[in-house]
């Protein structure tokens, strides 16, 4: 059963009304109630608030990592575990191929359904899950492929065995070490992009971020309860946090924004996945037109040269 | 004394500052509770002389503490923080700016600068968890990616001493990715292999906890200094239950190996002198 949002209620019902009407194959009822859908779509979805936005960039429906891996890999490999402690099931790796492309994809992967939500862990990883996803990574630097980094966590797993592993230095190392791995790398925030939970697989040659995700030092709930002191001003912070995509491009904060359909990830799986595919791989390309010395170089200045302050 | 000095003391004791202006000649350990004259305190640079318990010590005698006399010279102290998302919560970003410029004195929470450690020309990197709860914005990444850059013109070491409550929300993602930021810069400074020191102070926790403070050659805490990635509060409701005695301290983190040593305030700077030496083969 899809789930919709408030703001999504006349869109639902047109949907109903079409099938209604190819049921009774009256295509010319159809095709006029598809336009108006259109209509509708756009009208919805050009003009949401940030806090629709969060809600999309959540919503149960939208794809997970797991449901771009399956989309857009072939062939493909699961990599598991840190070799140190256990397999986080939080962040997922694997290699395949994107169009032929070898590639390496690391994900942070949320879960449906309450046993899935429990074996995900919410999507929140502990240190051995940033501490696979470094292994895999360095196993794509090792072998020369392409690295898809795919951003979908609330955050950093708050626990006492993630503190007791460590779980600052398991983040603090990851932005170290992808700050200079070489091989041409890509994140994407297709959710939730969660403080540094997020961070930890978001340093690439290109960060960006797909049409109604987020990407945040804290989550919105997070700073009302301690900005506000008021756990119900969620709808001024989100505002203020400036977390959405349109926000971020506009400061520079991130690369892109991937072109996600305009009635979202969560009604259209197959175009996302594919909007997601035809990115990487321009990008690829792009990025293949540099030396590695280059490619490094220009990371490490737009890693480095973040910031707003007056001298 | 007189009936009259009597009530000329009373009405002069009137005329005393209110308790929070008034200097305090006597400060009380919150540790062993032992009342201290505050020059006391202050000659042991604030570590409680019954108890060795570590107090927050103010970031100019910290300076003073750690570097050879007259050879701090603080660097990029004119840069200011701006306001890039208009942030307004209760009161907006650039007035609480004014109310911790007011306090400290200072544009930042760090204070960064060149020194010399007994002799040893260093970069050194101090946060002041007075302003703003020393998080963690553009100016403060700022100043420590300029550091390590004057350590490697200058084939230095850097030393940074982290205080500090996280990534400061009011400048949202600029904060947080100021953690990249840092890191980026350190990984070039270990590729000219130069020594890095991280000294955690109390707290040391969030967006700093998880990049450059945890990156140390050598990572030095403070005894007893709150240090971890998730806050108490976050964990407890988390995990719905009591944290184990000393969870997040200096002392449990040496014992979960996540850092190398703990070391009492007034042993630092011989400390800090003698790995910088080692390190950099002086």
């Amino acid at each position: 059963m899809a789930t919709y949002l408030d703001f999504e209620q006349k869109i639902k019902q047109i949907q109903e009304d079409i099938i209604t009407a190819e049921v009774r194959h009256d295509s010319a009822a159809a095709e006029i109630l598809k336009k108006e859908l259109d209509k509708e779509v756009s009208k919805t979805y050009k003009n949401l608030s940030a806090y629709q936005q969060l809600q999309l960039a959540r919503h149960q429906d939208r794809p997970y990592a797991l449901d771009y891996i399956n989309l857009l890999l072939e062939d493909k490999y699961e990599i598991h575990g840190d070799r140190h402690f256990r397999d986080d099931e939080a962040i997922v790796c694997y290699m395949g191929y994107i169009a032929g492309e070898r590639v390496m994809v690391i994900g942070e992967q949320k879960g449906r359904g309450t046993k899935n939500k429990l074996k995900r862990n919410f999507g929140m990883p502990n240190p051995e899950g940033y501490r696979k996803a470094l292994r895999a990574a360095k196993l794509a630097e090792k072998f020369n492929l392409p690295l898809l980094m795919l951003i979908d966590t609330p955050g950093a797993y708050p626990g006492l065995g993630a503190e007791e592993r460590n779980q600052s230095e398991a983040i603090a190392r990851n932005l170290l070490e992808l700050s200079q791995l070489n091989t041409q790398s890509v994140s994407v925030v297709i959710g939730e992009g969660g403080s540094g939970g997020a961070l930890a697989i978001g340093v690439a040659d290109k960060l960006v971020m797909m049409r109604y995700s987020v990407f945040s030092v804290i989550s919105p709930e997070g700073c009302s309860a301690i900005l506000w002191n008021d756990p119900t001003k969620v709808e001024s912070a989100t505002n203020a946090l400036k977390i959405t995509s349109q926000d971020l491009i506009k400061l520079d904060l991130i690369d892109d924004i991937i072109d996600e359909p305009l009635i979202g990830a969560h009604r259209d799986k197959e175009g996302a996945a594919k909007a997601i595919g035809d990115y990487f791989l321009s990008a690829i390309r792009e990025l293949r037109e540099l030396s590695d010395e280059e490619r490094l170089e220009k990371r490490y200045k737009r890693l480095t040269g973040v910031g707003a302050y007056a001298e | 004394m007189n009936l009259l000095d009597l009530f000329t003391g009373r009405s002069e004791a009137k005329k005393q500052p209110t308790k929070s202006e008034a200097p305090s000649h006597w400060i009380k350990c919150p540790s062993c509770q032992a009342l201290m004259y505050y020059k006391e305190v202050e000659n042991q640079n604030y570590v409680c002389p019954k108890c060795s318990h570590h107090l927050r010590i103010k970031v100019d005698q910290r300076i003073s503490m750690l570097c050879d006399d007259n050879t701090f010279v603080e660097m990029d102290a004119t840069l200011k923080p701006v306001d890039p998302l208009k942030f307004v919560d209760k009161k907006s970003y650039v007035k609480r700016v004014e109310e911790n410029v007011k306090k400290t004195s200072r544009t930042s929470s760090v204070v960064s600068g060149e020194c010399e450690i007994n002799s040893i020309a260093t970069q050194l990197v101090v946060f002041d968890f007075a302003f703003m709860g020393g998080s963690l914005g553009s100016v403060e990444g700022e100043k420590i990616v300029r550091a390590v850059e004057r350590a490697i013109e200058k084939k230095q070491g850097l030393v940074i001493l982290s205080a500090s409550g996280g990534a400061r929300m009011q400048e949202s993602t600029y904060a947080l990715l100021q953690m990249s930021k840092t890191s980026a810069a350190l990984a070039k400074l270990a590729k000219h292999k130069l020594p890095y020191i991280s000294v955690l102070t109390d707290p040391t926790m969030g967006g700093v906890s998880a990049s450059f403070a945890t990156l140390g050659d050598i990572i030095i805490a403070e005894p007893g200094a709150l240090i971890g990635f998730a806050g108490q509060r976050v964990i407890k409701q988390t995990i719905g239950s009591d944290l184990p005695d000393g969870f997040q301290r200096a002392e449990f983190l040496l014992e979960k190996g996540s850092i190398d040593m703990v070391v009492n305030r007034n042993d630092l700077k011989k400390t800090l002198s003698d790995l910088l030496k080692m390190m950099l083969g002086k």
